[in-house]
């Protein structure tokens, strides 16, 4: 039975139930606050490589009070700083690529017509957006938005005396974040029972694609951690406009003695990181679940060692619930914890090499075609090494005691986890554009777009690695109050210049994203000659995805140039052969 | 106006882009050929590029960088555990630096390799367990002694014996440090920050008679070879007490003392000889606390005992502060 029906604008657009339209609304609000903190990482980089020098874009954007004669102010740059952390972790990185493509891949690829619940489905958006308001509005205020970081540490978070920006900014930060957990818990059960329930004849947990594998975890952690940062946001609330002590204690602040004591920061910090490290993995995880399909679809070969994919995901979700503590080696925490944490940390290398030479092991002898998602899933394994690397130093507590804080740090989760996930969910909007809209994506000014993207990527995190071996805090309005730093004028200047051309380069994709809805070629069906049920969906797309029954499982989802065929892709609902072996 | 020129300018770029588009489709067309379907020629351009651009180019903007920029990292710990620290540092720094040579050339060789020519056909090669065990035992071999090492120095660190270190507190508020000598004892006098008042800047208790002996300063001199256990308190949010030079770092925050043992290996005589005259230690502050948390320094200098007790011997104590007052 098809649930397509007759649908109204509102229906359609606005409060649609159908999980395809709650997708883009997912990515588009994400695109558009991905631009939002981009801009906002390029206002203060302007600031790191000239500070004190007069902008007129600065006075454009932030106005008279926040950059006086166009240079910009100290406690603006905090909240640039916080704001920009804070979109592009929860906003972009989360609900941008969990919310668009869980919402979009899971019914598609497990063959369900829709979510478990569709309504669900919506309020999750419209919570996201209302979050989406919120945080917006908090940029108007008097005081300006939030400006303690995007871990918002109290004292400095809880006390409008500390910052102004810990004023009403703060509090609309706080019902920003409330909003958002709301949006994602809707989300995450959702996925959760979809996935577990829906699944069509034949697929089996064991024939899921990686991506639904991938989802499904993110979904679980999301739906484990989030609640422990709503309580985390609810006791601030509490500190901040009920008087009471959790996370306060014997402060004295513009000469005032409050009057409370016995809370402590710490628990404040356990509290944060224990959602803040599955946080990094929610946002990774779906990235290395495209990547495993694109780049299993494009080199026309199974990815390498499925089992060991799947194994190295739950493993890595897993210890990412025990190794919260490595945020907090130096923060005063007991230095037996700091060790236990160094030790769960380290062992999360394991499954994450397993994954890169599953992907190289996947790339060796394939037949690859360079699709511009392709290009985004290789510079991901890239990103992924490199950044991945240096959190062996980070997460070595020995090590950490000089590095914390530093530039290395920025240098380090930027590419890991920023750009890795940046790219995987460049490549899946490539990659599933086809699908989305029914029609392709420029693939010239994809390439464009990837190869400056690339470049100016590296341009700006690889050097500052060495600003942080040099000893530069994060966070530092200008470097210039310490001679130590006066030799680093010109890494700084370097990656101003490649912060500019990255995001510049970002407004070509959003172009050319846009003009391909409306003017793109028009799509065939399975345009990259792919297995998973999507591509077995009709062009135009329709509230219940197929307009017959849906199509039953009869293998894995990575048949790629199995010997025998006669072509090097067999769909998921071909039947197998006679005397044909599943994989 | 200005603006309206810079919303024109944008207009006109997307019409062109718009047109370009445009034409670049119409040309498709004419040659009967689909503009966006990936090509034999656009694998081989891609493959190439993928190769040269991340297998040389971005493998030579890394060594370059080392060249160029390796000149800004710290010079070696001037304290006794930082070197352990440094090695430490070298031992994984070596290992990382190994692995990415190792897989970035792989990647970028694949990439161009197997790229998608006319005839050229990939491997069903779904899976290797032998492989597969290999590629996750060695890891963890390599991984067991880095996290042992690791362990050890850390824990060498952190239980270090602090019984005869001399004992100073930094008391960290927005934005500027206050350092205390325990003085003779070597013993701080309690504090509480509902004593905070006037020249008691740090709540200092002075019924304690540990308290009146104690010797507040704006700056830390330090005995070269001896000891010191840092004991740091703030008075407002949280700072962090970042030594860079001497590979220490710990938080400040507000309700509790925290604290960090060392032993400085060299004096700033010294370092000035082998990093120019200009070089000072100094204290920073490395957690966000605020507008001017980029100015809140403090400077240390180590030098040798006679120069120590000299300047020691012109600060006053605590109570000489309060009482003369």
């Amino acid at each position: 039975m098809s649930e397509h029906h007759k649908e109204t604008f509102l229906t359609k657009y606005i409060f649609s139930l159908d999980h395809k339209m709650i997708a883009k609304q997912f990515l588009i609000t994400g695109m558009f606050m991905g631009v939002v903190g981009m801009t906002m990482s390029i206002l203060f980089r302007l600031q790191l490589s000239n500070p004190g020098e007069s902008f007129a874009v600065l006075e454009f954007f932030l106005g008279e009070k926040w950059a006086p004669g166009g240079v910009l102010d100290p406690n603006m740059y905090l909240s640039l700083v916080t704001m920009h952390g804070t979109i592009l972790v929860f906003w972009v990185l989360t609900a941008g690529l969990t919310g668009t493509f869980a919402n979009f891949l899971i019914p598609l690829q497990i063959g369900a017509r829709d979510m478990a619940s569709g309504f669900m489905n919506m309020l999750s958006y419209w919570f996201f957006f209302a979050a989406t308001l919120v945080l917006m509005y908090s940029l108007f205020v008097e005081s300006g938005p939030a400006a303690a970081g995007w871990t918002i540490y109290p004292p400095l978070s809880a006390l409008p005396q500390a910052i102004p920006g810990s004023g009403l900014g703060q509090d609309l930060w706080l019902i920003a974040i409330t909003l958002f957990v709301v949006s994602s818990l809707l989300g995450g059960l959702n996925y959760i029972v979809t996935i577990l329930n829906l699944r069509t004849k034949g697929m089996s947990m064991s024939r899921l694609p990686l991506t639904i594998w991938a989802l499904l975890i993110v979904a679980i952690l999301g739906v484990l951690s989030f609640p422990v940062l709503l309580s985390c946001a609810l006791l601030l609330i509490f500190d901040r406009s009920f008087g009471t002590s959790f996370y306060l204690s014997d402060i004295i602040i513009n000469g005032e003695a409050l009057h409370n004591t016995g809370g402590s920061p710490i628990l404040f910090e356990h509290l944060f990181w224990f959602l803040g490290h599955p946080e990094v993995y929610i946002i990774l995880l779906p990235a290395l679940g495209i990547v495993s399909e694109v780049i299993s679809v494009n080199s026309r070969k199974p990815i390498f060692g499925y089992k060991a994919m799947v194994g190295a995901l739950i493993v890595i979700a897993f210890l990412s619930f025990v190794v919260w503590g490595h945020h907090m080696f130096i923060t005063g925490m007991d230095p037996f914890l700091g060790s236990v944490f160094t030790f769960t940390t380290l062992l999360i290398a394991i499954p994450s090499a397993v994954k890169v030479f599953n992907y190289l092991a996947t790339l060796w002898r394939a037949n690859i075609r360079f699709t511009p998602a392709m290009l985004f899933a290789i510079a991901f394994v890239s990103t992924f090494i490199t950044g991945g690397l240096t959190g062996l130093i980070l997460g070595d507590s020995a090590l950490d005691i000089n590095i914390h804080d530093t530039y290395f740090v920025v240098g380090h989760f930027h590419i890991v986890m920023g750009v890795s996930a940046i790219y995987g969910m460049l490549a899946g909007v490539y990659h599933w554009f086809p699908k989305m809209y029914g029609r392709m994506m420029n693939k010239k000014l994809g390439y464009f777009h990837f190869w400056v993207t690339f470049i100016s990527a590296y341009g700006v995190f690889f050097p500052m690695h060495f600003l942080g071996l040099a000893g530069l805090p994060r966070r530092y309005y200008t470097n210039s109050a310490f001679p130590m730093f006066d030799g680093l004028t010109d890494i700084n200047e370097v990656i101003t210049f490649f912060a500019i051309i990255g995001g510049l380069v970002q407004l070509l994709f959003i172009f050319n994203f846009f003009y391909s809805i409306f003017k793109g070629t028009k799509a065939s069906e399975n345009p990259w000659k792919s297995n998973t049920l999507e591509w077995t969906t009709p062009v135009e797309r329709i509230h219940g995805n197929w307009p017959g029954e849906i199509p039953s499982v009869e293998r894995w989802p990575y048949d790629y140039s199995k010997p025998g065929a006669d072509e090097d892709f067999i769909p998921q609902n071909v039947p197998l052969k006679e005397g044909e072996t599943e994989h | 106006m200005e603006s309206i020129l810079v919303g024109l300018i944008i207009l006109l770029s997307v019409i062109v882009l718009v047109q370009l588009l445009r034409v670049n489709e119409l040309i498709s067309e004419v040659k009967n050929e689909d503009p966006n379907e990936i090509t034999e020629k656009d694998n081989n351009t891609q493959g190439i590029l993928t190769f040269l651009i991340v297998g040389v180019l971005f493998l030579a903007f890394v060594l370059w960088q080392f060249k160029y920029w390796g000149i800004h990292i710290l010079p070696p710990a001037s304290s006794l555990h930082g070197a352990t620290i440094d090695t430490l540092m070298n031992v994984t720094l070596g290992l990382i630096i190994f692995v990415f040579f190792l897989t970035h050339p792989v990647l970028a060789w694949f990439s161009l390799k197997y790229r998608g020519l006319k005839n050229s056909a990939a491997y069903y090669y779904p899976h290797n367990n032998k492989l597969e065990v290999i590629w996750t035992v060695v890891p963890t071999l390599v991984l067991t002694p880095l996290i042992i090492y690791g362990l050890n120095v850390w824990n060498d660190i952190t239980n270090a014996d602090t019984t005869n270190s001399k004992v100073i507190e930094l008391y960290a508020k927005q934005f500027n440090w206050t350092a205390r000598y325990a003085g003779e004892d070597n013993s701080l006098g309690k504090a509480n920050y509902k004593l905070v008042k006037g020249l008691n800047e740090l709540g200092v208790d002075m019924e304690d008679e540990n308290a009146e002996d104690d010797i507040i300063t704006r700056e830390v001199h330090l005995v070269v070879d001896q000891p010191v256990l840092l004991k740091m308190r703030s008075q407002d949010v949280i700072h962090s007490a970042f030594l860079p030079h001497f590979r220490v770092q710990m938080n400040c925050v507000p309700g509790m003392t925290t604290q960090f043992g060392f032993t400085p290996t060299q004096t700033t005589a010294e370092m000035k000889e082998q990093e120019g005259e200009d070089f000072e230690f100094v204290l920073l502050c490395n957690k966000i606390c605020g507008a001017a948390h980029y100015n809140m320094k403090m400077k240390f200098i180590v030098e040798s005992q006679e120069e120590y007790d000299t300047w020691m011997a012109s600060q006053k104590t605590l109570k000489n502060t309060l009482t003369l007052n």
